[in-house]
């Protein structure tokens, strides 16, 4: 018992950075799902929408500042498809990853900016900031709520893939982007709504992600958007279910080795995983075998 | 034109410059921006040719190259470090257990070789896998590379995450030109060659060339080795342009400055990596600078939205406009050279494709 509560600490801990890490690493799958983009800038926007909720929040009330960051970050992510992506369609795929690390480029340098290059601190937000016991180990309910939230997303959204029009189109697209042109898919409306779900999710995991931690800097965004594409190539890309798995994994191992005293290590040990299970299958864990035809 | 000619008008060139910038050292106060600007180019223009070798010539696309300029600068300054000197800089490690100091030319070049070691070690496995998975181990490597490098374990060799300092740096813009102007020369021998047009043939396809009978294992990891070593001499010239050092420095964003330099100048041009290296540098460092000022006033209008920072916000839009508007690059895939020049000038239509123009440094 008294192992399980020192270690149960960093176990919950590690769920629930996983959880925040899955609903990133969803929006970088999807999109390279269907684009073969790894999209640079999603981890850029994840920390723009830290930074509008600390904005926001001085000017409103937080039940208004909440919808709204949620509104102006999938504004974002729609605007910079549009902008940065879409012109680049028939250009081959350098150029368009390329575009990724400008746009990239440019959030992190408009924060810098903005912030004076300053940590914000990030509001409390009532309640989920509450503190609260669970088997004799004390932790933020932010923690709790992370896994179960995320689960209960990655439903809704598996089921509006599977289940409606738009999904079967996304599959479609997914599948072989050229044929699905030719049935009659609007591609730029399928291609600019994975956009909006991508980022409508990285802005809830950027609400609980920041929660835990005491200030925005314009770098925040880099790390935890590297580890959740790990976590999207670790479960196979192109596959929700495997990024969610991914990002768990992803989440727990890291906070064990912090547990074990590693801290320098955290981060080297997510790559390590990962390069591990691309030569053991280079797929990913869930992600469908290629074959090159000649 | 013939060989011979083109050769010599090469020379010429190199030498007009390298005399153009010994000249220039001798009037201007050396802290003009105008030589941080040609120091950090020139260094710059190295690793990204390095960078250009793999993945424009060879199709590989590879992040790894700022944990390799980590490894060629850690091995350099470990390295140079003076004997009296290292109790003072590896204070919390008792002076360290190097306890010797190597010539500046054998550490820079011991440097490149730990990064080509390491990268054969690396590229064992990673080669083999394809595209996007290749470009995201290898920046787990470099990830990986530099959290071991802080690890206090090694402290004696690495100092920990402390800074490494006091090594032995240049003080003339001419060292890293010649250095880097030697390095880029090979690089482009290496391409003109067997070598080089196979690197060409594995990046066009991979399959039609295994098929011509080029061992694509083996060639993938001599030009992956071959880049890496690159990198690895320039990231020792960055620490001597630095003069202090520090593992955290060596992040992804360097490799995605890197790639943003190579593509600017077009990806599988020479040439192209180091015009637009210079420009990169300069425009980040130095014709920008005004904007960070808060009191610019253009007659009695004051300019607003001007402050720190602001320079690095419209940079970053300059570079958008470049890869949305301009995406073949300043170059394309063409090299800059004199017969190109003089082609231009005679406007006769130029040969088939412009060739040769060693590194116009």
């Amino acid at each position: 018992m008294d192992w399980m509560s020192r270690n149960l600490p960093y176990l919950m801990a590690g769920i629930s950075v996983g959880g925040q890490y899955a609903l990133i690493a969803i929006g970088y799958t999807m999109v390279y799902g269907i684009l073969r983009l790894i999209n640079f800038a999603h981890g850029d926007i994840f920390m723009v929408a830290g930074l509008i909720m600390v904005y926001s929040t001085t000017v409103m009330p937080i039940y208004i500042a909440i919808p709204l960051m949620i509104l102006v970050t999938v504004l974002l992510g729609f605007l910079v498809e549009r902008v940065a992506y879409k012109p680049l369609r028939t250009a081959p795929r350098m150029s368009i990853m390329i575009s990724a690390i400008g746009v990239s480029y440019l959030l992190q340098n408009l924060a810098l900016y903005v912030t004076g290059g300053l940590s914000q601190q990030y509001p409390a937000i009532p309640w989920i900031n509450d503190t609260v016991t669970l088997f004799g180990a004390t932790t933020k309910r932010v923690t709790i709520i992370t896994p179960i939230l995320t689960i209960i997303l990655v439903l809704l959204l598996v089921t509006l893939i599977k289940k409606t029009k738009i999904g079967m189109a996304m599959r479609a697209a997914s599948r072989d982007f050229e044929t699905s042109q030719l049935m009659g898919i609007k591609i730029n409306s399928v291609i600019s709504f994975t956009f909006i779900i991508g980022t409508f999710l990285a802005a809830i995991g950027s609400l609980l992600f920041f929660t835990n931690y005491t200030g925005v800097t314009p770098t925040a965004g880099a790390m935890p958007g590297l580890k959740a594409f790990v976590a999207a190539v670790f479960g196979g890309i192109g596959s929700i279910p495997g990024a969610v798995i991914g990002a768990f994994i992803i989440g727990i191992c890291e906070n064990i080795i912090k547990g074990l005293g590693w801290t320098t290590f955290s981060d080297a040990f997510t790559f390590a995983l990962l390069i591990v299970i691309l030569i053991a299958k280079p797929t990913g864990l869930f992600g469908e075998k290629v074959t090159d035809k000649v | 034109m013939s060989t011979k000619k083109k050769t010599a008008w090469n020379a010429g060139l190199i030498a007009a410059l390298l005399i153009l910038l010994f000249l220039l050292e001798q009037v201007m106060p050396s802290s003009s921006m105008l030589f941080t600007v040609l120091k950090k180019g020139a260094i710059y223009a190295l690793v990204a040719v390095s960078m250009n070798l793999l993945n424009g010539f060879t199709g590989l696309f590879s992040l790894g190259q700022a944990g390799f300029m980590l490894l060629g600068a850690y091995t350099y300054a470990i390295l140079t470090i003076p004997v009296e000197a290292r109790n003072s800089v590896y204070q919390y490690f008792d002076g360290g257990i190097i306890q010797f100091a190597l010539p500046v030319p054998v550490a820079l070049i011991a440097g490149g070789i730990v990064a080509a070691i390491f990268a054969y070690l690396i590229g064992l496995p990673v080669l083999r896998l394809k595209s996007d998975y290749l470009a995201i181990a290898t920046l787990g490597f470099a990830e990986i590379i530099r959290a071991v490098f802080q690890w206090d374990k090694l402290g004696p060799i690495t100092n920990g995450s402390n800074l490494l300092r006091n090594f032995p740096s240049f003080r003339s813009v001419l060292f890293p030109f010649i250095v880097a102007g030697i390095c880029i020369a090979l690089i482009v021998m290496l391409i003109n060659s067997t070598y080089g047009r196979a690197f060409k043939a594995i990046r066009d396809d991979e399959i039609a060339a295994e098929a011509m009978g080029i061992n694509l294992a083996h060639h993938k990891r001599l030009a992956f080795v071959i880049s890496s070593f690159f990198a690895g001499i320039s990231g020792g010239l960055l620490a001597m342009y630095q003069t202090t050092i520090q593992a955290s420095m060596f992040k992804s964003a360097m490799t995605y400055e890197i790639l943003l330099i190579v593509v600017i100048g077009g990806i599988g041009s020479v040439t192209g990596s180091c015009i637009s290296s210079f420009l990169f540098i300069a425009c980040s460092e130095w014709w920008l600078r005004f904007l960070d000022n808060e009191n610019l006033y253009i007659g009695g209008f004051h300019v607003p939205l001007l402050r720190p920072g602001f320079r690095k916000v419209v940079f970053a839009i300059v570079i958008m406009m470049v890869v949305l508007f301009y995406r073949q690059g300043i170059m394309g895939t063409k090299e800059f050279s004199i017969e190109g020049i003089a082609n231009f000038f005679k406007r006769k239509p130029v040969g088939k494709k412009k060739k040769g123009g060693a590194s116009h440094e």
